[in-house]
């Protein structure tokens, strides 16, 4: 089956520089065939830490695209570049002072009140979240909304490079969810109690039990255990 | 060839026999193996029990250890500076904790070692890549924790040392059973977004070999989603990062106790002296080696800096000719092959199955068993099946997930794996997806005890770096606690042993011995370490290279 296979040469076009490379690479995996081998632009190569964000053309198309160079297959005609570091005021809090109301987003990220509602921001992620509607939700003070529709953020930083408002979307959207973890959900019931065991030394003397048992007691009891369905 | 919905035709032929399975399979289940069915089944398959890939290391304190190639031939290596380049009379930082690796467990080491009384400008995070780049952001499936009445620390105790081959050291694992609701709670206070229920129950899975639902996660992004708080964390509180410039070399004083390190600006290639009163080595594990060839989970930096490091101090090193081989590691599309898909598939109920969909395991066996279940079945049985480029995989026959947990459930809970494979062109909710074990983790490393002291004095070790945590082989969810539990216990026992340490001369004279051991050892190797990244340039370009700028 492998003869099937015959690997067509494609042109990309490196910060204007052109390539040739095999067709069906990542566009990071294009970069490093045709000799490029990062320092930054590399993280996770696997589309969760937003390391590789990209920005590129295609030869004869008006569009402007983003994209995560590691999760995206290089195409014929691409002038591209990585963007790997965009620059972004995070905002300092501690978090236990600050109470979840509807107006802590904006103070602490007054630009949000800025948005004028292009989407481009929405246009901007590689992980097609509803960025705008996060930002949206922000300032309505909807933190539950926010945080929600930002879960899946990478932070790459894309949508701050794109805003015309000079929002930084990714930070917002953290804030959203720590808030939201930290003083909306509600507590897990369990785990405050079984602290309250162990603090207690309830099982202590069963696990002093089995740090010293000896190898063939161990195998049973582990053999023994009941597993749950 | 044409490609019908993201697979070519031949691949969907086999698609259709797993559809046809199906029905009957939702209700189906498949023997688990007994200890004695195990050990046979890794004897024959699984990849760590080949003698030929291993070799004794010839010098330090752990020589005679068996250890995959890949490893030796960092350990038996050039270090990458020479002592007489160096000047350790003009120290660039001085600090009382500096920690290699600003990944997780170096983070929590940071906030824990604040916690307990160390200023932030007193410590240092030095980190290769960016704050927060590590195997840590791409945990997905889950971090275990005996959380529920039904549940109990000594419960997860057995399950992770009977998952170890009863290899691992018990001091490790109670401290690893113990403390996790302790973590879980602290996460809880960060503001972590565990999944609930609306009365704030957490919804747990099993993993393999759990005796008991106890995978905590926030959908499938449960490592990034605890990376990035913590790293918040440590970023409101002010903890200074250096980025790119990874450690190359430990320090020591003149009374052979741990007193920083030499550091390397990866982009403006100069190096700074860092004095230290305790280093935390929180540098990662090794998955970048690509151990006998295997395609790996692991992010660019994992290329074992800290394992050479600590081991020209003479740090013991243990369990490290046990690699971790993920069983479902993507097999097809070419673009994502070795990307983990995450053991929360199986958790949720996906069977894996063969090219004629038959179930032909248990879906929840610990991960090296049910990898070499997977390799018997490709390469033992030829029952798998084999991609256009010649990779051979098995079926996870995702789709049963939302046949036996309602409608929309693979969306909500496996967002990042459904997004991997539709980039792709393929809907995991529809069709089942090829995988093959990859190269997952590294279960060994540098010896600890349970305060996540090194046997040098001064050097503490957090996370993928150590071993002995998970003896031979860890189960799923224990790698996301054990960076949390032993990063938090080296910061709280570096800052309590920095308070009686008055450092003497800075000395890198281990390194000059260490070239010294290599002569004596009669290694001839034009080999240097630490690696400090993979180089992944195409070989058309490797061979015209010239080193003159």
């Amino acid at each position: 089956m492998t003869d099937t296979i015959k690997t067509r040469m494609i042109k990309v076009y490196i910060m204007g520089k052109e390539y040739d490379v095999p067709e069906g690479l990542t566009i990071m995996k294009a970069m490093e065939y045709a000799g490029y081998r990062f320092i930054r632009g590399a993280g996770c190569r696997a589309g969760f830490c937003g390391a590789c964000g990209t920005i590129f053309r295609k030869k004869d198309e008006y569009k402007f695209k983003t994209a995560l160079a590691c999760q995206t297959p290089a195409e014929d005609g691409m002038y591209l570049t990585e963007l790997p570091f965009v620059p972004a005021n995070k905002a300092e809090y501690e978090l236990e002072e600050l109470a979840s109301g509807p107006n802590i987003i904006v103070s602490l990220y007054p630009e949000i009140a800025r948005c004028v509602s292009c989407n481009t921001c929405t246009k901007a992620c590689p992980q097609d979240l509803q960025v705008m509607d996060y930002i949206q939700a922000s300032l309505r003070g909807d933190i539950e909304q926010a945080a929600e529709l930002s879960f899946d953020c990478l932070q790459c930083g894309l949508c701050a490079a794109r805003c015309p408002a000079d929002i930084v979307h990714y930070h917002v959207g953290q804030l959203a969810r720590r808030l939201y973890g930290k003083f909306i959900l509600p507590k897990s019931l369990h785990l405050k109690e079984r602290n309250d065991e162990i603090e207690a030394g309830v099982f202590d003397q069963e696990m002093e039990n089995l740090t010293t048992m000896d190898l063939d007691q161990l195998k049973k009891s582990y053999i023994e255990r009941d597993i749950e369905k | 060839m044409e490609i019908i919905r993201g697979y070519p035709d031949y691949m969907r032929e086999s698609i259709e026999k797993v559809e046809k399975t199906r029905p009957q399979r939702l209700k189906a289940t498949f023997k688990a193996m007994t200890l004695e069915e195990r050990e046979q089944i890794l004897n024959e398959y699984h990849p760590d029990y080949k003698p030929e890939a291993k070799r004794d290391l010839k010098i330090g304190p752990s020589k005679g250890q068996r250890l995959p190639h890949e490893v030796a031939d960092l350990l038996e290596a050039h270090p990458l500076i020479d002592p007489d380049d160096v000047d350790l009379s003009k120290v660039d930082h001085d600090c009382d904790i500096l920690i290699i690796g600003g990944g997780g467990a170096g983070t929590v080491a940071a906030l824990w070692a604040h916690y307990a009384g160390i200023p932030v400008d007193r410590m240092l995070i030095t980190t290769k890549l960016r704050h927060g780049d590590s195997n840590s952001m791409m945990a997905q499936g889950g971090i275990q924790a005996a959380d529920r009445p039904e549940d109990s620390p000594p419960r997860h105790y057995l399950d992770a040392i009977g998952g170890g081959h009863f290899t691992n050291k018990p001091e490790l694992v109670r401290a690893l059973t113990m403390d996790a609701p302790r973590i879980i709670k602290w996460h809880e206070e960060l503001g972590v977004m565990y999944d609930k229920d609306d009365k704030g129950v957490m919804m747990e899975l099993s993993g393999g070999g759990t005796s008991r639902k106890r995978m905590h996660s926030a959908r499938d992004y449960t490592g990034m989603e605890i990376m990035r708080t913590v790293r918040d964390e440590a970023r409101n509180i002010g903890v200074p990062v250096l980025e790119f410039s990874p450690a190359v070399e430990l320090l020591k004083d003149d009374q052979g106790r741990i007193a920083g390190a030499v550091l390397f600006n990866m982009e403006t290639d100069q190096y700074y002296v860092v004095r230290a009163k305790a280093v935390i080595l929180a540098t990662g594990g090794f998955g970048r080696l690509h151990i006998q060839g295997f395609a790996t989970t692991n992010h660019y930096g994992a290329t074992a800096d800290g394992l050479v490091m600590a081991y020209h101090v003479g740090a013991n090193l243990i369990d490290l000719d046990s690699v971790q081989y993920h069983p479902t590691g993507a097999a097809y599309p070419e673009q994502i092959v070795g990307l983990l898909v995450t053991e929360k598939v199986r958790g949720l109920g996906a069977q894996p199955v063969n090219k004629d969909g038959e179930l032909f395991v248990y879906p929840l066996e610990p991960r090296d068993v049910e990898s070499a279940n997977f390799i018997r079945e490709c390469y033992g049985r030829d029952n798998g099946l084999t991609t256009p480029t010649g990779m051979k995989g098995v079926w996870l026959d995702s789709p049963m997930i939302d046949d036996l947990k309602g409608e929309g459930t693979i969306r909500k809970n496996l967002a990042a794996m459904v997004r991997m494979f539709e980039r792709f062109g393929i809907d995991m909710t529809q069709d089942p997806i090829l995988v093959f074990p990859t190269l997952h983790y590294q279960n060994g490393g540098v010896e600890i005890t349970d305060k996540a002291e090194t046997s040098v004095p001064g050097l503490f070790a957090g996370g993928e770096v150590e071993g002995g945590v998970h003896g031979k082989n860890r189960l799923m969810g224990n790698s996301l606690l054990d960076y949390n539990v032993f990063g938090r216990r080296a910061g709280i026992n570096a800052a309590e042993y920095v308070k009686k340490v008055a450092l003497g001369k800075l000395s890198l004279d281990h390194v000059r011995k260490y070239e010294e051991a290599l002569q004596n050892a009669g290694v001839e190797t034009d080999r240097r370490a630490p690696m400090l990244l993979p180089d992944y340039r195409g070989s058309h370009v490797l061979s015209r290279a010239l080193d003159i700028l």
